[in-house]
């Protein structure tokens, strides 16, 4: 029988099966590959939050979603157009996110009685020989038996050989995309450099599953996903997390000083902690403390000693370290907190994405306590924005929250990565000399309103500070009346100060001054894009801006919001960034909140954005 | 091993140098006065640079100290200086830390943080001000109150059973733990150069009078009337002896001790227990000499000086071994590398 090939320009594809059916591999296998190949993509995993939830039940399924085309790609993509199901349990977890008429790759073992019990479907159904999927285009493969089949003279023992699974799948695909299997072949030679047999197994699988698509009549249709017009530039992919580590190490090399990281394991923040253990030589020293608090407290005696220091976590981490923050910001110490933001409140999500600590960020400590407050809009952004993270709070002698979230946490995509030389240098300056006559004065400001760094063992300079309200300039504790006013203004004033600093809030897409201004912020950046985009091809007047600098927010932004009829903001809480602009800028702007654990899809804004120019 | 690190090259300083122009607010006649004396005659002996040295506390009366010391200092947040103090010699091991905490801020409130310090063995000196209440709020009862205390939070007295702080260090692998106390001045200088001179968390007790909320809480360890009935004071490689004019002693018997009265024929001083502060086995029995002090009640003499020491790694030399040992294998880290990642492609 011919195939045919089709040329397509952009495919999602959503890999589902067991916790331990290796989906997030063969994800990141196919990812790296449509990677290297020149395709833009963007990629969001969905893991249970229980590490080996029971085998075959619907909350043991893991998900790994990919989206990747010749076009420009801003999101994991809403609807998917392949479903790999290993499983009775995750083609039922993910019926509803399969497009009308979408493929459906079903391994048959996966859906014998005890699969479809686990998956709750009714006695006697099965949704891959009963017909329900008839309007998909389904293809059924039985896996486990390819597999073993593929494997029948293999020395390894049945359970080994059915983990080699997922090769098979990955292997159909390659074959389906018209994919080159060498970044996987030379993965699993790496990764198995020492275990020759199973080395072999997987090669051979994988081998075997491209053949299958091959010589079968399975699927006749192969697909073309061309390259994507990207900035020409040399890439990478890379992960939110990853991106985040990456971008303190460089923090430390372009301050010279070193990074001590104190933090406490915690979903979604961890991966940060795993990558810079990494990256000792770079003379990284990680601290895994007992708790949050004596996570940031170690990182603020490493702050005092003259470090880069940064602690991680997440919501329910980062309200144990409120204390603490507050005594970072009356110490005036540099300092980098990041909260990798899960759904809350409480234990809450810990594996989904939400944006509902904006609130916390900004006002989640005793007395009046500002910190600058960072935001990050994409998996590569984190990089960027951490960065300027430690930037802000070296120059500035502060705290400085960074925000990110589980989706930018571990979602992927392209980045084209700038060489050390050119980052923005960052000005590390200790004091060493008296600067008041025959004293020191820890508190005495300079045009930034920051005060001076002096560390321990620098002679002559010895001095206290402390979480005690204290007496301008000198430190010393006070409890004038009339200057704890002043230094509460003072501590506000030189955070504000930072906007004079940093750049001036910009539009991503659309017209300076229309109807509709879409103003997002952190994680929903690509949803927006793409959303702004497919409305603007329609015609509709709409614009697009995303903040990053929480706080202080720009000094333009008013300005611009003031440009437009109507401003719609989009966020994964109950409208936080709503209502500080609402409370800032006196405008009636407008909510569009999900509260799911789920990134926005672009459509999702795109029917707010219909529903509101045809009012 | 003890060191004692000295810089030739420094300025001298004396303990008039240690004197900050703030104004020392304790209660007078409160015993944190004796200490700040104690160790402002101290720390200038010791031959380490003036500006090398940083006292970290937390909240409480005690937690005022760092004020009071002219040298690089940090009153943190309750209870955390323990941990405030584990991050600054993680990256600065050239500094000489000193933690200056009291009962509820390191047992209570701060608890975790100071078993934990214990266990990593961080080098830094912990001088606990014990004065087995809360002073700072105003006399509420404290985690080494004992059972019954009659406070303002316990008007029908203290139900909670207190700590024993020896047998908290110990169970959480303490290398260095020692006893002293504000009214004997002597005593606490030479503790505090012990503590000084350990390689490892120094974990040094002071017992502390408030003379406000808990006043005489020690008096039968520090009057002379009760002293020498009630303290014994250990020394490494000496017998446990008490009493007026050295009259009794201790020995084990199996892994209990006894008393024993010196004056009677046949008990000899030969046969008494011999203080090792190496063996953990004996400083954990030691550290069970924590009966209630009543007078008249016939009972074991409360310890002071050093129970146990032992040599161990400090984290923060653990933690830059493998810093360099990194470097040595991997290289000096290059960032356009690590920029770079494993996998790229270009774009024309």
């Amino acid at each position: 029988m011919e195939q045919r090939n089709q040329v397509l320009d952009n495919v999602i594809i959503k890999f589902a099966g067991d916790s331990g059916d290796g989906m997030q591999l063969t994800g990141t296998q196919f990812t790296n590959t449509a990677a290297l190949f020149g395709n833009d993509l963007s990629t969001f995993p969905d893991f249970p939050a229980e590490i080996r939830a029971p085998q075959g039940t619907i909350p043991g399924v893991s998900g790994y979603q990919l989206h990747f085309g010749s076009v420009n790609i801003f999101t994991p993509g809403d609807e998917c157009d392949v479903l790999v199901a290993m499983n009775a349990a995750a083609l039922k977890a993910n019926m509803r996110h399969l497009k009308k008429g979408g493929t459906i790759i079903a391994n048959s073992d996966g859906f014998d009685h005890k699969n479809l019990r686990l998956a709750n479907y009714t006695d006697g159904a099965n949704p891959i020989v009963d017909g329900t999927l008839d309007s998909y285009h389904l293809i059924t493969i039985d896996v486990t038996k390819m597999t073993r089949a593929a494997l029948a003279e293999s020395t390894l023992g049945i359970k080994e050989i059915d983990r080699a699974k997922n090769m098979f799948v990955l292997g159909f695909l390659y074959w389906m995309y018209n994919r080159n299997m060498d970044f996987t072949f030379k993965f699993l030679t790496e990764k198995f450099s020492k275990k020759q047999d199973i080395l072999d197994a997987n090669l051979k699988v994988l081998q075997a599953g491209y053949n299958y698509g091959d010589t079968t009549e399975t699927a006749t249709t192969r697909f073309t996903v061309n390259p994507a017009q990207m900035p020409p530039g040399v890439y990478r992919n890379i992960m939110g997390n990853q991106a985040a580590a990456i971008g303190l190490v460089a923090a430390s090399q372009k301050s010279g000083l070193e990074l001590f990281y104190g933090t406490y394991p915690i979903t979604p923040a961890t991966d940060i902690l795993h990558e810079l253990a990494k990256y000792k030589n770079f003379g990284v020293k990680t601290f895994q403390a007992e708790d949050e608090i004596a996570a940031i407290c170690a990182t603020i005696g490493a702050s005092f000693g003259g470090k880069l220091a940064v602690t991680a976590s997440s919501g329910p981490g980062i309200a144990l370290k409120a204390e603490a923050m507050g005594l970072a910001l009356m110490l005036e110490l540099p300092l980098v907190i990041i909260n990798v933001q899960r759904g809350g409140p409480s234990t809450g999500l810990p594996t989904k994405t939400e944006q509902s600590d904006l609130f916390q960020a900004l006002y989640g400590r005793n007395g009046e306590a500002p910190i600058p407050v960072i935001a990050s809009m994409s998996p590569a952004d984190c990089f960027h924005a951490v960065y300027e993270a430690c930037r802000l709070a070296i120059e500035f002698m502060t705290p400085v929250i960074f925000l990110s979230d589980g989706f930018l946490a571990n979602g992927s995509e392209p980045w084209r990565f700038p060489k050390a030389d050119d980052l923005t240098p960052i000005t590390t300056k200790f004091a060493t000399e008296k600067n008041d006559g025959e004293r020191y004065l820890p508190y005495k400001r300079d045009e930034k309103l920051a005060r001076p760094w002096a560390l321990p063992g620098t002679a002559g300079l010895e001095h206290r500070i402390g979480g005690l309200e204290k007496q301008h300039e000198t430190g010393n504790i006070s409890y004038d009346p009339e200057n704890h006013e002043f230094m509460v203004k003072m501590r506000a004033a030189k955070v504000a100060r930072i906007a004079d600093f940093t750049p001036p809030q910009k539009l991503d897409s659309g017209n300076e001054k229309g109807k509709l201004l879409i103003l997002g912020w952190g994680s929903t950046y690509g949803p927006i894009k793409g959303a702004v985009r497919d409305a603007r091809e329609k015609g509709y007047d709409v614009s697009h801006a995303q903040v990053r600098y929480m706080n202080p927010l720009p000094k333009n932004l008013g300005e611009i919001l003031y440009s437009f009829d109507q401003v719609l903001i989009p966020e994964m809480n109950t409208g936080q960034l709503l209502s500080i602009i609402r409370d800032k800028y006196m405008i009636p702007a407008i909510g569009l909140n999900k509260v799911k654990g789920m990134p926005f899809s672009s459509s999702e804004i795109l029917v707010k954005i219909e529903e509101l120019q045809k009012k | 091993m003890e060191t004692t690190t000295q810089n030739p090259e420094s300025p001298k300083f004396t303990s008039k140098d240690l004197v900050t122009d703030q104004e020392v607010r304790w209660c007078p006649g409160c015993g944190d006065y004796s200490i700040l004396k104690q160790v402002q005659t101290v720390v200038p002996e010791l031959g380490i640079p003036r500006e090398n040295i940083v006292f970290i506390s937390g909240i409480g009366c005690s937690s005022r100290f760092p004020y009071y010391m002219e040298t690089y200092g940090m009153h943190s947040i309750h209870g955390r200086a323990t941990a405030v103090a584990s991050g600054l010699k993680a990256s600065r091991p050239d500094l000489s830390v000193w933690i200056v905490t009291g009962d509820g801020d390191s047992m209570s409130i701060g608890g975790n943080h100071f078993i934990h310090l214990l266990r990593r063995n961080f080098n830094v000196n912990i001088l606990l001000f014990n004065n087995e209440i809360y002073g700072l709020t105003k006399g509420q009862y404290s985690p080494t109150s004992e059972e019954g205390k009659v406070t303002k939070s316990t008007p029908m007295g203290s139900i909670d059973h207190p700590f024993n702080p020896f047998a908290l260090a110990m169970g959480a692998e303490g290398s260095f733990i020692a006893r002293s106390m504000d009214r004997d001045p002597v005593h606490l200088k030479e503790m505090l150069r012990r503590t000084n001179s350990h390689q490892g968390t120094s974990f040094l007790e002071i017992y502390q009078n408030c003379n406000v909320f808990n006043d005489g809480a020690f008096e039968i360890f520090t009057e002379k009337s009760s002293k020498k009935e009630e303290a014994i004071f250990v020394e490494n490689g000496m017998p446990l002896i008490y009493g007026q004019d050295g009259t009794k002693g201790i020995k084990l018997d199996g892994f209990h001790p006894k008393i024993v009265d010196l004056t009677v024929e046949g008990n000899s001083a030969n046969d008494l227990w011999i203080h090792d502060e190496s063996d953990r086995v004996k400083a954990g029995i030691l550290s069970r000499f924590f009966d209630r002090h009543e007078k008249g009640v016939d009972h074991l003499p409360r310890p002071f000086g050093v129970f146990y020491k032992e040599d161990r790694k400090c984290y923060e030399e653990a933690m830059n071994d493998q810093v360099v040992e990194a470097i040595a294998k991997k290289g000096a880290g290059n960032l356009d590398k690590l920029l770079q990642g494993r996998e790229i492609w270009e774009i024309h």
